[in-house]
């Protein structure tokens, strides 16, 4: 227990959410992955204090614990949006017409691929290859894979994952009614006001 | 051995297993060896040199280098020699066109990535990577060069400096901190082009619990990590009229200095070495053993007394058992591994701390000098003694007690540049008023050496018997080696003896401690001292010892991270024979070998320290506190990094 007294005061919930994770997964160096997936998933990033009170956990050395996390594509230090979009960029969905899914999005975001939207709605990111080539151009929602994409079924999805979050902003009550039942929650303290991304 | 066959023992149908060698032909040339035996050790048995970068002798292979790159007969590609298990016979080739063309493309692919000029590296003449240059004829930078650093410059810690441009990612430096020392600072961080052997987050790597111990500085193949060098305040101290310039030097590089200037390892040069350094410019040249025997009186009567408290008394505020406290990375390593155990760590400071006190105070004194005008230098095999001696509460004399401390290298490095010739120097003694030290401080230079020194005086201490009458010629050989841990019992006489006079305040007699069989262990390797601590935690075997010896470096002071690049086992068993053979010599020409009989250390009890071992002058020069560091680390704001 290695965790100063203060971190743990402040941060007393992720310490919890990790305790929980390592309860589930174990404590040694094989639950290491499954702990930080679904770290990612719950809390959009696996931030520096995350990955220490992981580290500790475990008994591995934090840089090892960064190691893995910078390793991997799914899994970053950085915060992501609630909405994390992995456009494939191989050769079929390349072929297929991944160039102009690309510009719808970075059109209807205003942001690039690589970048979250301002109100950490949105982000883009590339994926290398998602398994879905018979299926082309594809595209992953979260964990959703979303096959034979176009243009206006990608500007689709994102319109209803805006009225979803200004929905659930408004207080209209629509919780959680995402199509793809993943990650909608978060939504619920986007703050009114805030410019919406790209309009 | 012919008859080979390989399967599952008792599986219906296999084959049996009927034999544990096997036959590998090398470049046409057959030998036998165990199996399970890498390529690379099958060349070295048939007397074949295979390049290697990321393979070192005391880690474990990764073969990611490709260097060692082999033909197997019948696979279509190349294989890693350092990481391929030879398990059936087989034909391998090691210097076919194929291997060389593929080993010069990896040599230039290396130096398209290698940024720093061999010039103005640390490392120049001494370069794996520029070794291997010359070996395939590197003679243009065939896949482009980098002429611009890309990649961070970690200056920042006072012992350990990080060029990672220069870095060829042979992961040794990771494994050496993981595996070899069990601390972890450093990791490697992203993927693909991107990727760095960095500590966590970016961040200094003296920021994130590195030890300083520099074990990763000696396996780094090229001029990516290096010490701190302070060689510049040293020269420009000893141009400087108005200083008073004294250096003590540790048993540990005089034992490896040879090797900087073409010695064989194992040559001792601790004669020479001193008339080098009065030529060079040092006003004083001491030895720094004077130091070790006085720690072995003030750690040894400190055994005693928390012995006494705990067996006799029942008092274990101080408990057992006692660690020893001269090994600044190991120092280290405790504070933030393992906090809890801090109280066990004997509060005697290292050597060359006790020794720094000590010339700012009495030394100066009797010299005449202002310890205002002393400039203490050390030579030392050692990254940590840097950060040792930078610590805020070395200052007992007013002053920083240490002002520089120097590593082999460093000093090596200050010699070449005077154009002396070390083997061609007179030999010449220490200077007084320390003298020349007792045999037992020579040890302190090898794994066991403290633990061998502490026996043989608390031995005399207690009772009426010489060392000698009961270990053949003072050796105790049950307590040195190489082993990664030695567990030895000492069971005292039942013949008790007085106690001394200086050490009667503190133990009344030793009547308790007739017939009592001591329990010690000697650790090595900070990965080795995180299993007995953990031991010790546990309740295991070792927390029922009374004494254990821990040194951060493996071999001890010999295998420091600031002595002479290579490292190997054999070479460290070659600086070992050094150091007990100086000791030896002692014996042989009638200088004292037992800490408590160093006739510099007595006089300084019955002038300076005259309260005794223990007693408050020492306590206030002598001996120190430890902090709590523990392993989190302020990297962000979010944990708990303050603003700049």
């Amino acid at each position: 227990m290695s965790v100063p007294a203060d971190v743990l005061a402040t941060h007393g919930d992720l310490v919890a959410a990790i305790d929980e994770l390592v309860a589930r997964y174990g404590d040694d160096r094989a639950a290491l992955i499954p702990i930080l997936q679904e770290l990612r998933q719950q809390r959009r990033q696996i931030s520096d204090v995350a990955m220490q009170v992981v580290a500790d956990r475990l008994g591995i050395p934090p840089v090892d614990v960064q190691g893995v996390v910078t390793f991997y594509h799914f899994l970053d230090t950085r915060p992501t949006g609630t909405h994390v979009l992995h456009l494939c960029r191989t050769i079929s969905c390349a072929m297929a017409g991944m160039g102009a899914i690309r510009e719808r999005l970075e059109n209807e975001l205003g942001i690039a691929f690589g970048e979250t939207t301002p109100d950490g709605l949105f982000t883009l990111e590339w994926a290398n290859c998602i398994g879905m080539c018979d299926t082309p151009p594809a595209m992953l929602h979260n964990r959703q894979a979303l096959p034979r994409v176009t243009p206006d079924a990608a500007s689709e999805l994102v319109a209803r994952l805006l009225q979803e979050a200004f929905a659930v902003a408004d207080g209209a009550g629509a919780d959680g009614e995402g199509a793809d039942g993943v990650g909608g929650d978060g939504a619920a303290a986007w703050p009114d006001g805030v410019g919406r991304p790209g309009g | 051995m012919t008859a080979i066959s390989l399967g599952t023992p008792g599986m219906p149908g296999g084959p049996e297993v009927t034999s544990t060698t096997v036959t590998v032909t090398v470049d046409g040339h057959e030998v036998e060896v165990p199996v399970g035996a890498t390529i690379l050790e099958a060349a070295q048995k048939a007397n074949r040199r295979i390049p290697t970068l990321c393979h070192h002798p005391d880690l474990p292979d990764v073969g990611v280098c490709r260097i060692c790159v082999v033909e197997v007969a019948g696979q279509r590609a190349l294989q890693a020699s350092c990481a391929y298990p030879i398990t059936t016979p087989i034909e391998i080739r090691t210097y076919s066109r194929r291997v060389r063309q593929a080993r010069q493309t990896i040599v230039d692919l290396m130096l398209a990535e290698h940024c720093g000029s061999c010039q103005t590296c640390g490392r120049n003449g001494n370069c794996e990577l520029q070794d291997l240059a010359e070996e395939y004829g590197s003679d243009h930078f065939r896949f482009g060069q980098r002429t611009e650093p890309t990649r961070l410059f970690d200056l920042v810690g006072p012992a350990i400096r990080r060029d990672m441009n220069k870095c060829v990612h042979c992961l040794r430096c990771i494994r050496t901190c993981a595996s070899l020392q069990g601390v972890g600072a450093l990791g490697v961080i992203g993927r693909g082009d991107s990727t760095t052997m960095s500590p966590y987050l970016t961040l200094p790597i003296s920021e994130v619990g590195c030890i300083s111990c520099g074990q990763c500085i000696n396996r780094c193949p090229t001029g990516a990590l290096q010490e701190v060098d302070d060689t510049d305040a040293v020269w420009h101290a000893i141009e400087d009229p108005t200083k008073h310039v004294v250096i003590q030097t540790a048993p540990a590089p005089r034992a490896a200095m040879g090797e900087e200037f073409g010695m064989p390892p194992g040559t001792p040069v601790t004669w020479q070495l001193n008339s080098a350094l009065r030529e060079i410019g040092f006003d004083k040249v001491f030895d720094t053993n004077f130091s070790a025997d006085l720690t072995i009186i003030e750690e040894g009567t400190e055994l005693l007394v928390r012995l006494y408290d705990n067996l006799v008394r029942g008092d274990h505020s101080t408990p057992v058992p006692m660690f020893t406290s001269c090994s600044p990375g190991w120092i280290t390593f405790i504070e933030h591994q393992y906090p809890q155990l801090l109280p066990h760590l004997s509060t005697c400071k290292s050597p060359q701390q006790m020794f720094g006190a000590l010339i700012k105070t009495w030394y100066a004194e009797r010299a005449g000098v202002d310890p205002a005008d002393v400039v203490s230098v050390s030579l030392m095999p050692c990254t940590a003694k840097k950060f040792e001696a930078q610590r805020p509460e070395m200052n007992a004399s007013g002053f920083q007690d240490v002002d520089v401390s120097l590593t082999t290298r460093e000093l090596a490095r200050m010699i070449r540049e005077t154009g002396i010739h070390l083997s061609e120097m007179p030999d010449s003694d220490f200077d007084d008023p320390f003298g020349t030290a007792s045999g037992s401080g020579v040890i302190f230079g090898a794994t066991g050496g403290v633990m061998e020194a502490a026996l043989r005086t608390v031995i005399e201490l207690v009772t009426p018997r010489k060392v000698e009458d009961l270990f053949a010629h003072a050796d105790i050989t049950a307590v040195r080696g190489f082993e990664e841990t030695r567990y030895a019992e000492f069971t005292f006489p039942e013949d008790i003896g007085p106690v001394p006079g200086l050490l009667r305040d503190l133990v009344p007699s030793w009547d308790w401690l007739g017939g009592v069989t001591l329990k010690l262990a000697v650790v090595h390797g900070t990965a080795n001292a995180r299993r007995v601590l953990d031991d010790v935690l546990a309740g295991g075997r070792f927390s029922e010892c009374h004494f254990i010896e821990f040194m951060a470096c493996p071999g001890g002071c010999l295998g420091g991270g600031g002595q002479p690049i290579p490292t190997s086992l054999e070479i460290r068993r070659a600086r070992a024979q050094a150091i007990y053979g100086e000791d030896a010599r002692y014996g042989e020409t009638g200088r004292v070998r037992k800490s408590h009989e160093n006739p510099a250390v007595l006089r300084l009890y019955s002038e300076f320290l005259t309260e005794g071992p223990n007693g408050d002058t020492s306590h206030h020069l002598l001996h120190t506190s430890y902090t709590p560091r523990g392993t989190w680390i302020a990297a962000t704001p979010e944990s708990g990094r303050s603003a700049r």
